[in-house]
């Protein structure tokens, strides 16, 4: 498989008043595409530090970030922006929805960054709200919908401009298991039926068995255990 | 969708708290608008005053009035191309509550100096050759229900005729309408000559001249010229142009551009401090789904515009609120105030001052949460739950 992406001696460290604190330091590693990766570890390890850096919305103190042929972690705030738009879809634990907007037009929002006309847009909403099996509730707030149904809302935001790579901090972290389970499926679904490389931090053993792969993060180091898919 | 359908939705998110700020904004400039108005009312008649008119009065006061002789004197000096006098006729109608203002002015000569007086040819020719026609004023006229033809009197509360009576019977001949609208058509207007000829005392006497020059750059000069020669006469003169007689007479009422600074400044200001800290508060309750906006690939700088077009908005929202509220509120002054206050309407000058004011007003409020919204740091904001 060709790698989407390269990490090469990535450190990452903050200070908190005279403390300096580690969260890893020089690690390496390649993420093929159409990977389906979770990340697993203990609080604090740097899971969610490690997919921020991924989806450019941190930086790392030293090494690279490599995207295709992108440094990530050289591009300008601007240009880092554009990239996330045109490559990155996120998928938040507590979903991030705007309670203003309907489920359509939450969808349609990264959508506002391209240039495709009002029809266009309309037909990518209703294809993602499709694929999420939402398609009939797209006028719906989010504080109408179930807590699953939102997620599948934010899922649907995540792909609507058809991004490379998708990032998936806890995303079943706040529903049942019930709910877990059709989100993991949507995920694992869109996994192989539309080639998305999936990057997932999870605590939930569980969610992690749907991933092709799980990595341990422990002490700024990885473990990788290869696994089947869950049917 | 688009950027603005975003802003709209924010701007209106929490429908109490921007109900209460449009309101504020709504009274602001309700305010301003109002008072904007009287406030040009007031000083029409500095802008409507003709660059070549100069008001020459008692050097004691326009209380005082001056020798008729005066007329034919300042006729004489080079520059001068007409001359004219008025004088105070104190009139009311029938009762003293129902006060009339008239003055007694030389007709050929008064409409000479003021243009400004329309009216049909044959009521012009009646004024000027009838020696008992009143000229009056369009917004009297329908005040009082009269016509041409009509047979009035009119008591002085000042002037006494020879045979003992303050009545003074006229003959309405002719009714006058204005070019300009700020200019009241509530006076009236009689034969200085039928008035003087009547008098019991202060004969020959007129209250002001009216001075039109040849040349208004010349004005100086020649209000120099009457008053040194009036110096060591019993009634020493004034000169001044008209305009700024008009702006000393209402200086008399007060600075009333002041006060409309001390007003507004104080009502924007507190405004302007309520609708900025509330959107400081709204933007920072957002701060989360900015971050999300950011990390959905939102530019900073278009969250920043976005926020500063939604401060904009809400300010023309209450703004122009405001200022057709006021419209409606003149709208319905302005037949009862006609007689002293002609042409009391939000004219455009005042609304686009009022929009530029909105505009700037929203910009002030909003670039504080705008920056703060553009400062936003993703990792920051999506780590706080």
């Amino acid at each position: 498989m060709t790698s989407l992406y390269t990490l090469t001696d990535l450190s990452k460290g903050y200070t908190r008043g005279k403390e300096s604190i580690t969260i890893f330091e020089e690690l390496t590693m390649t993420i093929p595409e159409g990977d389906f990766m979770a990340i697993m570890g203990p609080s604090g390890s740097g899971k969610t530090t490690l997919l921020n850096l991924l989806g450019g919305i941190d930086r790392p103190t030293s090494g690279s970030v490599e995207c295709q042929g992108v440094r990530v972690d050289k591009l300008s705030e601007g240009k880092l922006a554009k990239w996330r738009s045109q490559n990155v879809g996120f998928i938040f634990q507590f979903y991030n929805l705007m309670p203003t907007l309907t489920a359509a037009q939450n969808v349609e929002l990264p959508l506002l960054l391209t240039g495709l006309s009002g029809k266009q847009r309309k037909e990518r909403v209703a294809t993602a709200l499709d694929i999420v099996g939402l398609a009939d509730r797209k006028g719906h707030r989010p504080r109408q919908l179930s807590g699953g149904q939102q997620q599948r809302v934010a899922i649907a935001r995540a792909i609507v401009a058809d991004p490379k790579v998708l990032l998936c901090d806890e995303p079943t972290g706040d529903l049942d298991r019930k709910s877990a389970d059709e989100i993991l499926e949507t995920l694992q679904l869109l996994n192989t039926d539309l080639g998305k490389t999936i990057v997932m931090v999870t605590h939930d053993p569980s969610a992690a068995k749907y991933a092709r792969r799980e990595l341990h993060l422990d002490k700024g180091r990885f473990v990788e255990q290869v696994q089947e898919p869950a049917q | 969708m688009n950027d603005l359908t975003l802003i709209r939705k924010n701007l209106f998110r929490k429908k109490l708290r921007a109900i209460l700020l449009t309101l504020s904004i709504l009274i602001a400039f309700f305010i301003f608008t109002i008072i904007g108005s009287f406030n040009r009312v007031l000083n029409a008649g500095v802008e409507l005053a003709a660059a070549d008119r100069l008001i020459t009065m008692n050097n004691s006061g326009f209380t005082q009035s001056l020798p008729y002789a005066y007329w034919g004197r300042i006729q004489a000096i080079e520059g001068v191309r007409n001359v004219s006098h008025m004088s105070w006729f104190g009139g009311y109608y029938q009762q003293p509550t129902q006060v009339v203002q008239t003055f007694a002015v030389d007709p050929e000569t008064y409409l000479a100096a003021y243009p400004e007086f329309l009216m049909p040819d044959d009521q012009r020719a009646a004024f000027l050759t009838q020696r008992d026609c009143l000229l009056v004023g369009e917004t009297l006229a329908l005040q009082y229900g009269w016509s041409v033809g009509d047979r009035v009197p009119l008591l002085s509360n000042i002037w006494q005729k020879t045979d003992g009576s303050s009545s003074w019977e006229f003959d309405i001949c002719a009714i006058y309408t204005a070019s300009v609208p700020e200019m009241s058509t509530a006076a009236a207007y009689l034969n200085y000559d039928y008035y003087n000829e009547a008098l019991a005392f202060n004969q020959d006497r007129v209250g002001m001249m009216v001075v039109n020059t040849d040349d208004p750059m010349a004005n100086d000069a020649i209000a120099n010229q009457i008053d040194a020669m009036f110096a060591n006469s019993t009634a020493q003169t004034d000169t001044a142009t008209e305009a700024a007689f008009t702006q000393a007479f209402i200086n008399q009422i007060g600075n009333i551009g002041l006060i409309l600074v001390y007003i507004i400044g104080a009502a924007f200001g507190i405004i302007l401090l309520i609708v900025g800290t509330s959107l400081v508060v709204a933007i920072s309750e957002r701060t989360r789904e900015i971050a999300v906006m950011k990390t959905l690939g939102f530019p900073a700088p278009r969250i920043f515009r976005m926020v500063l077009i939604e401060s904009v908005m809400l300010s023309l929202v209450g703004g122009l609120a405001g200022v057709g509220l006021a419209t409606l509120v003149l709208k319905g002054l302005a037949p009862v105030l006609a007689a002293f206050m002609p042409g009391l309407v939000v004219t455009p000058g005042i609304f686009g001052m009022a929009l530029a004011m909105m505009i700037g007003f929203g910009l002030i409020t909003g670039i504080g949460p705008a920056m703060n919204a553009h400062r936003v740091r993703i990792v920051d904001a999506l780590g706080k739950q």
